[in-house]
């Protein structure tokens, strides 16, 4: 059923290579991949595969050396160049990043961190700081909203980091590692908030990750080796809870 | 929210170091520009003290400051006599070494006739002279208060009043004197001019030169007319109170105030690359996060606004500062420091141009910057 519908992330015989000659690494060669709405998708493999590279290029982050990228039924890589100008608006409008750092602002507290996404977005500065803190409270980091990202513990700090990623509602997330920094318990929070995510808002999730105890929560793992996809195991039925 | 204030903030401890720094530095720039024009007031007031239109002088001489200038006493009673003229007044102007309470000092002596042109503009502590012999007005940088005495030549002087801001070119305070005093002295301090004067003929042993004849002119006289009239005279030129004004600025202190306007340059230039620097070492501190909101889709505007508002803030608070320090310590120097309105503004308008370059800098690298820099994990 999921086949009928346009995919909301098309990655069509994407490569990217780092550096030429001798010091060329070929990250990805060729890796092509369909995630429809609603979709949780989980990138597996070594170290080195290609996983953080294929996430970046489907966040627009970095260039594919070659391929063409759909994201929303929109063609926005081919033929070696991207075709919309502003990378960003799009990424702010569609895409969350949930980064393996967390990369929060050092200078803003957590719900400000928050905040700061949505108010990109064009929310008044009262109506962001509202959301953002029902976000945190969701996430069950209500309680350190007015912390400095110094102030935070790992696992603290990447539920602010999530927190921000799901600020604007995107219909793609891209996570590397979510859950690297959470227990278990919190872990399985997040991949809950996620699923719920995906179905409510019609969105796709892509979650780089090698913590076996979240495998449950996706709909499809695929294994990246020496970038290319080997294998794809569909572990539940697209859009199921688990 | 304003990325820029909430950044400033969170390290004000910082911020407000960089800031007091470039206070002191702009505070030296402000206080050369002040000491420059300082220099300049100094030697104007001298000169438009007496309030007057024209000044008579030796015939080819810059005098009476610029260049030493002697005419016979009886010319201003000539000059008076010119129509046009109102009033005149005839001066005398000389350094001396005096002592006062076992302190010596360089005065700047300047006779003058009390009732006629040439006295002190205005007496801040005490009274002006009376007609009597050894008093003296003397200006208040001299640090003598009414009531001490002074000597100089053979002769002690008691302090009767105060000036402000009269004071030689050279910077020494002046004291203000009856003319009467004034030739006594002088003819004490160098016999030779004397024995010169009875050589001449102007009667044995006189004493009765100055150095100057000073005139003020009715609104309706011509300038030009009356000093073509003296220049007649063989001994004697008319110098106007504009050119008068132009010798001292353009020839007198010339060479000083290039000095000084050369040093302020080089230390406007200094401050600029010290702003430069700070504003990109600033910013290049920050590439991972605005890597980070190039992430999470800020645009352009955004960044510049937070880089330009830190520049400004950084340069303002730098240049009030300095302002701040120079008011507060301008009194201690020993020269005046003058900060007109007009050459603050200029400064603040310079800072502020050199903010808005070296932000361009570091906004060209933040918008170069790769959103991908930020992810490095
Ligand atoms: N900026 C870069 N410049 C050069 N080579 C790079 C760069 N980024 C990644 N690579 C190389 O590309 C290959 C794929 O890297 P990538 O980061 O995608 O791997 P990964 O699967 O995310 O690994 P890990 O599990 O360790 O995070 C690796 O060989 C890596 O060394
Ligand atoms: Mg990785």
């Amino acid at each position: 059923m999921a086949q009928e519908r346009t995919p909301l992330v098309s990655v069509r015989g994407v490569s990217k290579h780092y550096g030429e000659g001798a010091a060329r690494v070929d990250a990805l060669k060729g890796v092509s991949i369909d995630i429809f709405p609603r979709e949780v998708v989980a990138l597996l493999g070594p170290s080195g595969s290609g996983k953080t590279t294929l996430l970046n290029v489907i966040g627009c982050i970095i260039d594919p050396s070659g391929g063409a990228l759909d994201l929303d039924g929109e063609r926005v890589f081919d033929n070696g160049k991207w075709l919309r100008d502003d990378l960003r608006r799009l990424r702010l409008e569609k895409i969350g990043f949930i980064f393996q750092a967390h990369n929060l602002l050092p200078f803003l507290d957590a719900t400000d961190n928050v905040a700061v996404a949505l108010e990109l977005a064009g929310h008044s500065q009262s109506a962001a700081r509202r959301r953002a803190v029902e976000l945190l409270d969701y996430l069950e980091i209500g309680h350190r909203r007015d912390a400095m990202p110094a102030k935070l513990s790992g696992g603290e700090a990447q539920r602010v980091a999530i927190a921000r990623a799901l600020a604007n509602s995107p219909r793609i997330i891209l996570a590397d590692e979510p859950t690297a920094a959470l227990d278990s318990k919190r872990a399985q929070i997040v991949m809950e908030l996620l699923r719920k995510l995906a179905a409510e808002q019609d969105a796709s999730i892509i979650a780089v990750t090698h913590d076996e105890k979240i495998f449950g929560y996706f709909d499809r793992v695929c294994h990246l080796r020496d970038g290319v996809i080997e294998e794809e195991t569909r572990v539940a039925p697209a859009g199921q809870s688990v | 929210m304003n990325l820029a204030w909430r950044e400033i903030r969170h390290n004000s401890g910082r911020f407000v170091f960089t800031g007091v720094g470039l206070g002191l530095l702009l505070g030296v720039v402000l206080s050369m520009i002040g000491i420059y024009r300082g220099m300049v007031v100094d030697a104007l007031t001298i000169a438009r003290t007496p309030d007057v239109d024209l000044w008579v002088v030796e015939a080819n001489s810059r005098g009476p400051f610029a260049e030493s200038s002697r005419i016979p006493g009886d010319t201003r009673e000539a000059v008076a006599r010119m129509p046009g003229v109102t009033a005149a007044g005839s001066v005398t102007y000389q350094s001396v070494e005096a002592t006062a309470g076992g302190r010596k000092m360089r005065l700047y002596v300047i006779g003058y006739e009390p009732g006629r042109p040439g006295g002190p503009a205005e007496i801040i502590v005490g009274r002006g002279l009376g007609r009597s012999h050894f008093e003296i007005v003397a200006d208040r940088s001299s640090k003598l208060v009414p009531g001490d005495v002074v000597t100089f030549g053979r002769d002690r002087y008691t302090v009767v009043g105060l000036t402000a801001y009269h004071v030689s070119s050279g910077g020494d305070p002046a004291a203000f004197v009856t003319l009467r005093d004034a030739q006594q002295f002088q003819a004490e301090l160098d016999p030779a001019a004397v024995r010169l004067q009875a050589a001449r003929g102007a009667g044995s042993g006189s004493i009765d030169t100055v150095s100057a004849v000073i005139a003020r002119l009715a609104p309706a006289a011509s300038v030009e007319a009356v000093a073509a009239g003296i220049a007649r005279w063989k001994h004697l030129s008319a110098i106007a109170q504009a050119d008068q004004e132009a010798i001292l600025t353009g020839s007198h202190i010339d060479r000083a105030r290039r000095q000084i306007g050369l040093f302020t340059g080089l230390l406007l230039a200094v401050s600029a690359v010290v702003i430069a620097l700070i504003i990109y070492t600033m910013t290049m501190e920050k590439l991972k996060q605005i890597a980070t909101l190039k992430l999470i889709g800020a645009p352009d505007r955004t960044i510049t606004a937070m880089i330009v508002q830190q520049a400004l803030a950084l340069g303002l608070i730098g240049f009030f500062m300095g302002w701040a320090l120079i008011v507060a310590i301008k009194d201690i120097f020993p020269r005046r420091i003058v900060l007109d309105t007009d050459n603050v503004t200029q400064l603040g308008i310079v800072i502020v141009a050199v903010c808005l370059l070296a932000s361009g800098l570091g906004v060209r690298a933040a918008l170069k910057v790769d959103p991908a820099t930020a992810l490095g994990g």
